[in-house]
């Protein structure tokens, strides 16, 4: 099946029948063998009332675009903990056992603690999403992830109404994640929102992908998803949550401050220094020489929900 | 006749070997190309794997003369030409494949990357200057260019170089392996600035 770019929202029959397909595909056990999707395909069986019932049907999910496979998802990213290859972490991550694991939240928040990631994320309603995800190095996948919005989270820490940002930091434990042995990075790995970003519904806590625990190589046990910004931004293996009145220096713009902002906001008109960021190449169902490239859209095709938060901002300076 | 035909043999077959030698990372390539094992993105690796493959036969091409003065094996001389001309062949497959996989033939999108992007710009050029190089490569051009055909030949130090630039500018962390080529470019050029010192 081809991306289909001109598939809108507006044929909201489509997208039902599309997403009820799709749950009536999950239910069959048919998707996690990978690769199938239902697009906006109108000729797409409408499923059983029953397999319809559970299906989320977010208007925010990809529904008009090939999955990418699973086998890519979880073979083919960036872990430098692990590697600086793009099928390194999953050749080299699969003795990293995620288990126990705790989560440090602090700073400006009501409850400051150690928490067991079980407890810290009890209650936060689960759900699956299906987001596009672009790195800064231009290539683009689209994922089902499985996890909870972010604000379940931060609603639940209450954090105190002078927190402006939220920061977030990778496990550090170069045992475990030996490539920290070299100094690549100014480990750990650091990333941050600001709260109203943090806040915003499509901001995502992974815990699972394609129906299934997190892989290693992806950032097991728990990671951020933020859909509408360069994939650097979707920090994996958490163990750090704070909150903070100043600005959070992520790893990267620490790095090359020149070429990497804070926003990381996916925008086709700011370029990246070296290369352009106009278009991706889409990962999707089946890898191809002749797959063509596809044009990149202002905050990754998420400009509705996620615009307003920058309004009357220089994107070009707060890039 | 037979004895014409043994030494005939003798002094082809090691070229004809090399050459097929220098068909096997492309055979490779068609081969995982074939299997779908081109990794999740096969623009990429091919892109990549072409890129890599040319720089490595440029610095073995650079390495010849090098080897056959501190071995004392003159005899090596015979494959810098093929040498010379595998790297032009691999980095015109590199440059074509950038042009029709990668960019599907979209021009104003290449004059666009030629003139804004530093790496794309170097290597543009690297393989721009070799093309004259490749042409100029036959007996019958040595003999033509006389004089002139070394001068022009010593664009290849300048093309090392910016093939060197061209990998440096275009990696996001880790410079590693580039570095490691530019070192053994840099040592092989700066073999030939002591020998010209002397």
């Amino acid at each position: 099946m081809k991306f289909r770019p001109d598939c809108h929202q507006n044929e909201v029959t489509d997208e039902q029948i599309a997403c009820h397909r799709r749950s009536f595909l999950k239910n069959a056990g048919l998707l996690a063998t990978g690769g199938v999707l239902a697009g906006c395909d109108s000729r797409a069986q409408p499923a059983s009332d029953k397999a319809a019932k559970g299906a989320e049907c977010a208007p925010y999910n990809v529904l008009c675009e090939d999955i990418t496979a699973e086998k890519y998802a979880t073979s083919y990213n960036n872990f430098y903990e692990f590697s600086l290859t793009k099928d390194g972490p999953s050749r080299l991550a699969g003795d990293f056992n995620p288990h126990p694991w705790t989560v440090r939240v602090e700073g400006l928040v009501e409850s400051p603690a150690v928490y067991d990631l079980e407890k810290l994320i009890a209650g936060c309603h689960q759900e699956e999403r299906i987001y596009r995800f672009r790195c800064v190095e231009a290539w683009s996948m689209v994922i089902p992830w499985n996890g909870f919005a972010l604000h379940h989270l931060i609603k639940k820490l209450r954090p105190l109404s002078a927190a402006r940002f939220v920061e977030f930091e990778t496990l550090y434990d170069p045992k475990r994640m030996p490539n920290q042995n070299r100094q690549v990075i100014p480990w750990p790995y650091r990333e941050g929102l600001r709260m109203d970003e943090a806040m915003n519904e499509l901001a995502f806590m992974a815990t699972g992908m394609y129906g299934k625990p997190l892989p290693n190589q992806n950032g097991a046990p728990i990671r951020l998803v933020v859909p509408w910004k360069y994939g650097f931004k979707s920090i994996k293996s958490i163990v750090a949550i704070r909150f903070t009145d100043k600005q959070p220096l992520n790893s990267w713009h620490q790095i090359a401050p020149q070429e990497y902002g804070f926003y990381a906001n996916v925008n086709p008109e700011v370029d990246h220094p070296r290369w352009s960021q106009a278009s991706e190449r889409r990962i999707g169902a089946k890898a191809s020489l002749f797959n063509p490239r596809i044009k990149t859209l202002p905050f990754n095709g998420y400009g509705e929900y996620v615009a307003h938060l920058y309004k009357g901002m220089d994107l070009r300076k707060f890039f | 006749m037979l004895q014409d035909a043994v030494s005939r043999f003798n002094q082809r077959f090691p070229k004809v070997a090399l050459i097929i030698l220098l068909t096997l990372p492309f055979a490779n390539l068609v081969y995982l190309g074939l299997h779908d094992d081109l990794s999740a993105d096969p623009v990429e690796y091919v892109l990549h794997y072409t890129g890599i493959w040319a720089l490595r036969l440029l610095l073995l091409t650079l390495a010849i003369t090098p080897l056959r003065q501190l071995f004392g094996a003159p005899v090596l001389i015979r494959f810098r030409r093929i040498l010379g001309i595998a790297t032009w062949v691999y980095a015109t497959l590199h440059f074509a494949v950038y042009l029709s996989l990668d960019l599907q033939f979209d021009f104003a999108h290449l004059w666009q990357d030629i003139l804004k992007r530093p790496y794309i710009t170097v290597g543009f050029l690297a393989w721009l200057l070799m093309t004259p190089l490749a042409l100029t490569s036959s007996n019958r051009a040595v003999r033509a260019l006389g004089r002139r055909w070394k001068k022009l030949h010593r664009l290849i130090y300048l093309i090392t170089l910016l093939a060197c630039l061209h990998f440096i500018w275009l990696v996001k962390a880790d410079l590693f392996e580039p570095l490691i080529y530019t070192a053994i470019a840099l040592l092989l050029l700066f073999y030939r600035l002591v020998k010209a010192s002397r």
